[in-house]
């Protein structure tokens, strides 16, 4: 996936293999993973010849945008029920919390240097 | 004669003393519920509130269900339960009986008949209700996970600072766990591992780690479904709101073992005033006030409750269940 998204034009199977030279992956191997790459709705494929043609379905950012927004649970929709380590805090409460964090490192926490 | 005439009137009492009972036991759990959202003894045992929790949920859930379904089928000796598995049989016999033991001789068979309908109805559909926001709720959250696990798949790698979980590139904080029964995954943005110090990441992962193997995920789901299905009810969002809040202090209670609280408090301070950024609209309300009583009771720790008043707690919380159930039945 990382492959399909370095370059601006879809690829062939046997484009995207010579780019994982590193990996020295099996050309039937990247076959598949595409191939389910665009069963999953994560690539979009065309036909040119006798080969498939593969080019993402949308870019890296709009994934990653996808999965904060869900897990921040900010899309508006609670059914995701994760459970976040904390939210956000505002204005006066965030003030306050600063405060009891200053406050508590002052009186005895204050040997690692956080800052 | 005489005597058929006396057992008559003693099953109709049984029925509706049952329905008084369960709408007393309704009326209990919401009071009991409203009595603790602003109770202070749950921060010093989060376990044993949860417990209470969720007795008060499904003793009212199932009592007010019981108290409708036993108003419009008084099928005495059967029980709400049997009598709604006799559905067919038993409301034909039931339906224009007249309710004797009122002393009303009623003269408006159709009004009693529309009762009973009304009653019956709002009972099955509150019952109905009920399953299907459960059932749809829990089909969302799958599928919301099984996306996340999918993009994570695609996007996430690992970092040697927070050994275990995955990091996405993301600026801004945040961190949560994937819950589920073959993979648990924490996941960190990166802006959370640029922010905090190795300390207090391990903190973090502490406190995530503690919500995926004590599976919290489904301790929140009743109480989230309830809040879908009602979303008007202050009490229903309440006690969501209540519940959650509980399962981050067990957590963090348990990030604490064998860790400084210093840690957990100075990660949990960091993260929360980190974005400070306008919480998107309608979604503010819900969260305030939660991180403060978090960082309250570690900086200033409270006494855990007695080891015997968290066991009243819970078995109180059984014999509410025990009772609504039996109440039920027989």
């Amino acid at each position: 996936m990382e492959v399909l998204w370095q370059t601006d034009v879809p690829l062939t199977v046997r484009e995207v293999s010579a780019r994982l030279t590193e990996r020295n992956l099996a050309h039937t191997t990247v076959m598949t993973v595409l191939d389910r790459l665009a069963k999953k709705g994560f690539a979009k494929r065309q036909r040119d010849g006798r080969a498939w043609r593969y080019c993402p379905a949308a870019t890296r950012e709009t994934y990653v945008t996808e999965l904060m927004l869900t897990a921040l649970d900010q899309t508006g929709d609670r059914t995701a029920a994760l459970t976040r380590f904390a939210q956000s805090v505002s204005g006066i409460e965030a003030e306050v919390l600063r405060d009891a964090l200053d406050a508590f490192e002052g009186d005895g926490g204050a040997d690692e240097g956080s800052g | 004669m005489p005597w058929m005439h006396l057992k008559v009137t003693a099953e109709q009492m049984k029925g509706l003393a049952d329905a008084a009972l369960l709408a007393a036991l309704a009326m209990g759990s919401v009071l009991g519920a409203s009595a603790l959202v602003p109770a202070s003894w749950p921060r010093r045992a989060p376990a044993a509130a949860i417990l209470l929790w969720q007795a008060l949920g499904l003793a009212g859930g199932l009592a007010a269900v019981g108290t409708l379904v036993s108003l419009g089928l008084p099928g005495d000796h059967l029980g709400v339960a049997g009598s709604l598995l006799h559905l067919g049989t038993v409301f034909p016999q039931a339906a224009f009986r007249f309710p004797v033991a009122f002393g009303v001789v009623s003269a408006l068979p159709i009004m009693l008949l529309v009762f009973r309908l009304a009653c019956l109805g709002a009972g099955l559909a509150l019952l109905a209700s009920l399953c299907w926001v459960l059932i749809a709720v829990s089909a969302a959250a799958l599928q919301a996970r099984r996306r996340q696990r999918a993009l994570l798949a695609l996007l996430a790698h690992g970092d040697p600072k927070v050994p275990g979980a995955l990091v996405v590139d993301y600026p801004t904080v945040a961190a949560y766990c994937l819950p589920g029964l073959f993979s648990r995954i924490v996941v960190l943005s990166v802006g959370t591992v640029e922010l905090l110090g190795r300390g207090e990441l391990a903190a973090v992962l502490a406190h995530e780690r503690a919500h995926l193997r004590e599976r919290h995920d489904l301790v929140l789901l009743p109480f989230s479904a309830l809040r879908r299905a009602f979303p008007r009810s202050a009490m229903c969002v309440e006690a969501q709101r209540s519940v959650a809040l509980l399962v981050e202090m067990l957590a963090d209670d348990h990030a604490l073992r064998g860790r400084p609280a210093r840690e957990l408090v100075s990660a949990l301070v960091r993260f929360g005033t980190a974005g400070t950024c306008p919480a998107p609209a309608g979604a503010l309300a819900a969260g305030e006030g939660d991180m403060t009583a978090r960082v309250a009771r570690l900086l200033q720790p409270v006494r855990p409750l007695p080891a015997t008043a968290s066991a009243a707690i819970c078995l109180a919380s059984g014999l509410l269940v025990a009772a609504t159930i039996a109440l039920l039945i027989v």
